[in-house]
C-alpha cells in the first residue's frame, strides 16, 4: 500500500507545473501531496510496530526489486487522459481498501484508515468529475479517455494481486482480502464508467499484469527510484 | 439540503472530547491560542481545534496534539512551535504527544475560529453529518459578501485544506478551508 501512494505520488507530482490547466496542476500536485503523505503514514506504522527503519530509509534506500508497488502505479504519465484515468481506477481502489481498513483488527492501521478515508473523498469525487466531463465531452476527448481506459485497466487490476501473506490477512481479519475488494471495486467503478460513456474492456484473465507485489518491474521503476534517491545517495542526512 | 449554519455536535466535536480548562491548565491554554497556524496566521491551534487535552502539574505540561490532514507538511512545524512557546512561558519540561484516539474534522474548528477564518478571507467549512459529498464541496456562502450564489471551481486550492470558489454575486474568487 505504501509504496504504491509513494510511487504513483511521485508520478502525479510530474504533472505540477505541467498541467493542462491551472486548477489540474494545482490538483495533481495536492493529490501527489496527499499521496506522498499516506505512504509516510503507513511506513511510520512499520517503523512504530515493526522495527522497520524510519520512513525515509524506507522510501530512498531500496532497489527497484525490493519495491512491493504494482506494476500499475509506476507506468509513465502519459497523456492527461492517461493520468486522469489512472487516477480514477486508483482512488476509488484506495478509497475501499481504506473503508475495510477502518474495521481491520490491527487496531493501528484501523485508526490511520479511518482518518486516511475521509481525505480521499476528495480523490474521487475530482476523478468522477472529471471522467464523466471528458467522457461525455467531445468525440475527441471520449476516445482518449476510451483508449486509456483500455491501457490501463489490465494494470490496474495488478492493484488486487494478492501478497504471499494473503491468506493469513484475511484469516487474522486485518483485511478483507484482494478478491473481494476487487469485487467491490468493479461495482463502484462500472456504473460511473457507464454514465461517462465509457465501456471496460473485456480481458481474459491471464491479461491482468500482476508481478509488482513479488518486485517484478517494468523498465520505468528504476528510472523512478534514481531520481527520486538523487539527493538521498549524495547526502543521507540531508534536510531541506 | 446543505446545511450552511454553524456545525451541531458532532462525534469529533470537541465540547464532547476535550479536557476543560482548570485552575491549573489555564495559563497553558492561554499560551496555546498565542500559537497560529503558518498557513492561516490569525487561527491557533486552540481555533483550529488541534489541541484535545492539557495537563499541568509543576512546571510541567503536556499536550496533546491533533493535527488536521494526514499529509500537512505544517504539522511537524506547528508542533515545534507548540513546544517553544510553552518553553518560552516558563514551563520547565513540554511533552507534546500526538492524538490517536479520535480523528481531527472540521466541526472542531470553534465557533470564534469560523469568524476569524472568514475575516481572513476563507469560507468555513459545513459541519459533516456522516459522509461527505459532493453538495457539500460545492456549496458555501461567499466570506466577502455572504452571498451563497457561489460556484465551486477547484477541489484543491493554494494548500491541502483550502478549495477555490467564485462568487457569482460580488464577482470574487475566493477560497474555503475544506470540510473532512
Amino acid at each position: 500500500m505504501a509504496d504504491d501512494e509513494l510511487i504513483i505520488g511521485h508520478r502525479n507530482s510530474e504533472w505540477t507545473g505541467l498541467g493542462p490547466i491551472l486548477e489540474e496542476d494545482i490538483a495533481f500536485s495536492s493529490i501527489a501531496q496527499d499521496q506522498i503523505g499516506h505512504a509516510v503514514a503507513n511506513y511510520t506504522l512499520l517503523n512504530e510496530h515493526f522495527g522497520e527503519p524510519v520512513p525515509d530509509v524506507i522510501a530512498f534506500s531500496r532497489n527497484e526489486k525490493e519495491f512491493r508497488c504494482s506494476q500499475f502505479v509506476e507506468l509513465p504519465i502519459g497523456d492527461y487522459a492517461f493520468s486522469l484515468m489512472r487516477h480514477f481506477l486508483f482512488d476509488h481502489a484506495e478509497s475501499l481498501r481504506y473503508a475495510r481498513l477502518s474495521d481491520s483488527s490491527f487496531a493501528p492501521l484501523a485508526a490511520l484508515a479511518k482518518k486516511i478515508k475521509g481525505e480521499l473523498k476528495y480523490h474521487t469525487l475530482h476523478a468522477d468529475l472529471w471522467v464523466k466531463k471528458l467522457g461525455m465531452g467531445t468525440e475527441e476527448s471520449h476516445a482518449r479517455m476510451q483508449t486509456a481506459l483500455n491501457e490501463a485497466f489490465p494494470y490496474a487490476l495488478g492493484i488486487f494481486e494478492p501478497s504471499k501473506y494473503e491468506e493469513e490477512l484475511v484469516a487474522e481479519k486485518i483485511a478483507i482480502g484482494e478478491t473481494a475488494l476487487q469485487t467491490e471495486w468493479l461495482d463502484v467503478i462500472s456504473p460511473l464508467l457507464q454514465r461517462a460513456n465509457l465501456t471496460i474492456p473485456k480481458l481474459p484473465i491471464k491479461e491482468r499484469v500482476y508481478g509488482g507485489r513479488q518486485g517484478y518491474h517494468t523498465e520505468y521503476l528504476q528510472p523512478l527510484l534514481d531520481e527520486m534517491t538523487e539527493v538521498y545517495r549524495l547526502d543521507p542526512a540531508a534536510t531541506w | 439540503m446543505v446545511n450552511l449554519s454553524t456545525p451541531s455536535a458532532a462525534s469529533n466535536d470537541r465540547a464532547v472530547f476535550d479536557a476543560p480548562r482548570n485552575d491549573s491548565n489555564h495559563k497553558a491554554f492561554s499560551v496555546l491560542e498565542t500559537v497560529m497556524d503558518p498557513e492561516i496566521p490569525t487561527l491557533s491551534v486552540m481555533d483550529l481545534g488541534m489541541i484535545t487535552n492539557v495537563a499541568v502539574s509543576d512546571n510541567t505540561v503536556s499536550v496533546r496534539f491533533l493535527p488536521t490532514f494526514v499529509a500537512c507538511p505544517a504539522t511537524s512545524y506547528i508542533r515545534n512551535n507548540i513546544e517553544e512557546a510553552l518553553h518560552h512561558a516558563g514551563f520547565k519540561s513540554v511533552q507534546v504527544d500526538l492524538e490517536t484516539e479520535m480523528n481531527w474534522t472540521s466541526a472542531r474548528i470553534s465557533e470564534l475560529g469560523r469568524k476569524k477564518l472568514e475575516a481572513f478571507g476563507l469560507g468555513a467549512p459545513v459541519a459533516i453529518d456522516g459522509v461527505l459529498d459532493f453538495a457539500q464541496i460545492e456549496h458555501v456562502a461567499c466570506p466577502h459578501c455572504g452571498s451563497t450564489n457561489t460556484e465551486l471551481r477547484s477541489m484543491f486550492g493554494s494548500t491541502l485544506c483550502r478549495s477555490i470558489h467564485y462568487c457569482n454575486d460580488c464577482k470574487q474568487g475566493f477560497e474555503r478551508f475544506k470540510p473532512l
